[in-house]
């Protein structure tokens, strides 16, 4: 094999595989309508994921497995927990944080965010995950 | 050996800056790591969540330092011409600089956003964009000057356009969780398992070039294969994330299949490696930066091909995603490809650039860091596994709750924190003697 032959074979193999990529990615867009709700995804679900995100809940949690591993899997936390105790941890934490170890710090909840956070789990629950995780524990 | 363009001495303060955020990500890696046995140290002025991000981002950014300060030092080299412009490259640099010290000071007052590896806020997202054309646009003018163009010149150059164009998702930012996580990965997994990869692979022909002697010819031809190694396999590969997080299944084919050859590559420059040092033409002096070589090959085979193999496939990757086993995967990976090729670089070039130029005074010093960071970074992926393996069987098989599960997982993170400690000593020698050769120098002769 010679230099220009690798080079070759370089090109045709990044543009055949980016093709595929690509295409398996319109496939996946059209999947999504079926798989993730996304019609259900009112301001409050949205307002949801901006808390999560301005907290950096995903830097000790995880959430469909992605994430840190320092705190539970947060993506089936609706099932695992229900809503009242989801909203226990979340009303306290806005006020003292919450947990006896590896506590989680206090955060600014307010009762829109708190709402907001409760829905956004709901839908995350409802996303198909082709069954994962393997038990409720996540 | 002396450099050999005078503009290659811009690349000194890249390599400097890259030193100390390296320092500083193992004292933020060992808070973390700490934390696991002691969850009360420093809480709450700085929670796990705050530490992690400062650990990963500075990592990303003293891994980029090093990139383009590797490469201001390599472009004059294989073009055979000089930087475009230096004064460029240094404002570039500072700005560079002052935009990651904003955002990791910013992390520790909580001025961040939520997106794990893309906390930084928008308009330090946006300097970066704008530091990183910069470069391009400098390394671009470089090559066009330049006297000639070679193969790794121009794999360098895709290298980092994709690194800019990928960085690109990372302004996307839409409120479907699933279509979000997506194209998350087309920043991270498509760097890292990617582009990346192609600076690194143009780091190592270059390296082994300089330091054996070997024909260009073979080695960009080496070069070749492997890059279209990592595309084939790599691209389609990023479906091995696209399992559990409400995408289609068909990507546990795609992924699978593809992500389990993406071993390859890194393969490939193990053999690359062992050959070309095996034919050498001569005995290079800095037989410390053919350590560094061979190690970035052989620690990024076991880290990226054989621990990521380990996970990759979805009848497996169904109990352990999530775990602590790719946290191991992730250490390993990421020191032994990319921390270690940035060190090889910086210990190839740094003795050149040099006010006292190409004497090389600190083997010893770099012969032990490279193996006490290199076994303490095995046995942290190693404890790490441990743990994985604990958390999958207890947590993810026998259904027992998180938090229950983490408290039979301490002995390994005790495990992990003594290698930690193991590695920041190795680091701490290394960084001495990057910092005070001279005295490495007369240490060695007494």
């Amino acid at each position: 094999m010679t230099k220009m032959s690798a080079r070759n074979m370089f090109i045709v193999a990044t543009v055949a595989v980016t093709a595929v990529f690509l295409y398996l990615t319109y496939l996946s867009h059209v999947a999504f309508t079926a798989m993730t709700n996304p019609d259900d995804i009112t301001p409050q679900v949205a307002h949801g994921k901006e808390v999560w995100e301005k907290h950096a809940c995903i830097n000790c949690h995880t959430l469909l497995g992605e994430g840190a591993y320092y705190a539970p899997e947060l993506g089936n936390v609706i099932e695992r927990r229900g809503e009242p105790f989801l909203r226990t941890v979340l009303e306290t934490t806005a006020v003292q944080g919450w947990g006896a170890t590896r506590r989680m710090p206090r955060f600014d909840l307010s009762a829109e965010d708190i709402d907001g956070l409760v829905e956004f789990f709901k839908w995350m629950n409802r996303v198909d995950t082709n069954n994962w995780p393997p038990n409720k524990e996540g | 050996m002396k450099y050999q363009f005078e503009s290659q001495r811009v690349s000194y303060p890249y390599f400097v800056a890259a030193m100390l955020l390296f320092g500083a990500q193992i004292v933020f890696g060992l808070l973390i790591g700490a934390q696991y046995l002691w969850p009360d140290l420093l809480f709450p002025a700085i929670p796990f969540n705050i530490g992690r991000m400062i650990h990963i981002n500075l990592l990303v950014v003293w891994l980029i330092f090093g990139f383009m300060g590797a490469a201001y030092y390599l472009l004059p080299e294989e073009v055979e011409g000089e930087i475009y412009s230096t004064k460029l490259a240094m404002v570039q640099f500072w700005l560079f600089l002052a935009g990651g010290a904003a955002a990791i000071v910013g992390y520790l007052f909580r001025w961040h956003d939520g997106r794990e590896f893309l906390e930084q806020p928008t308009i330090i997202k946006i300097g970066i964009v704008i530091v990183v054309l910069m470069f391009i646009f400098n390394m671009i003018m470089t090559m066009l000057r330049g006297r000639r163009r070679t193969s790794i010149s121009i794999v360098l150059l895709i290298g980092f356009l994709g690194l800019a164009v990928f960085y690109l998702f990372a302004f996307y930012k839409p409120a479907n969780m699933t279509v979000d996580k997506y194209y998350w990965w087309w920043v991270v997994h498509l760097w890292v398992e990617g582009v990346w990869e192609l600076i690194m692979a143009a780091f190592l022909s270059f390296l082994l070039i300089k330091l054996t002697g070997i024909d260009r010819e073979v080695a960009e031809k080496w070069l070749y294969v492997i890059v279209g190694l990592t595309f084939l396999t790599g691209i389609i590969g990023t479906g091995h994330h696209y399992y559990w997080i409400g995408t289609p299944a068909f990507w546990q084919t795609w992924g699978a299949w593809f992500s389990a050859i993406e071993v390859l590559p890194f393969a490939a420059m193990v053999a690359f490696s062992f050959k070309m040092v095996g034919k050498r033409a001569r005995l290079h002096p800095n037989r410390a930066a053919v350590l560094w070589t061979v190690g970035a090959a052989v620690l990024s085979f076991l880290g990226a091909g054989v621990w990521g193999f380990m996970h990759t496939l979805p009848q497996i990757n169904f109990y352990t995603h999530g775990t602590q086993i790719t946290a191991s995967h992730g250490h390993l990976a990421f020191y032994g490809a990319y921390a270690v090729i940035v060190l090889a670089m910086a210990s190839y070039a740094v003795p050149n650039l040099r006010k006292t130029t190409g004497i090389i005074t600190h083997q010893k010093q770099e012969v032990f860091a490279f193996w006490t960071m290199a076994v303490s970074m095995l046995f942290i992926a190693l404890a790490l596994t441990g743990a994985g393996i604990v958390q999958v069987y207890l947590q993810r098989v026998l259904g027992i709750s998180y938090m229950e599960t983490q408290a039979y997982m301490g002995l390994f993170y005790g495990i992990r924190l003594f290698f930690g400690v193991t590695f920041a000593i190795g680091l701490a020698v290394y960084l001495y003697d990057f910092f005070f050769p001279g005295r490495s120098k007369s240490l060695n002769a007494a």
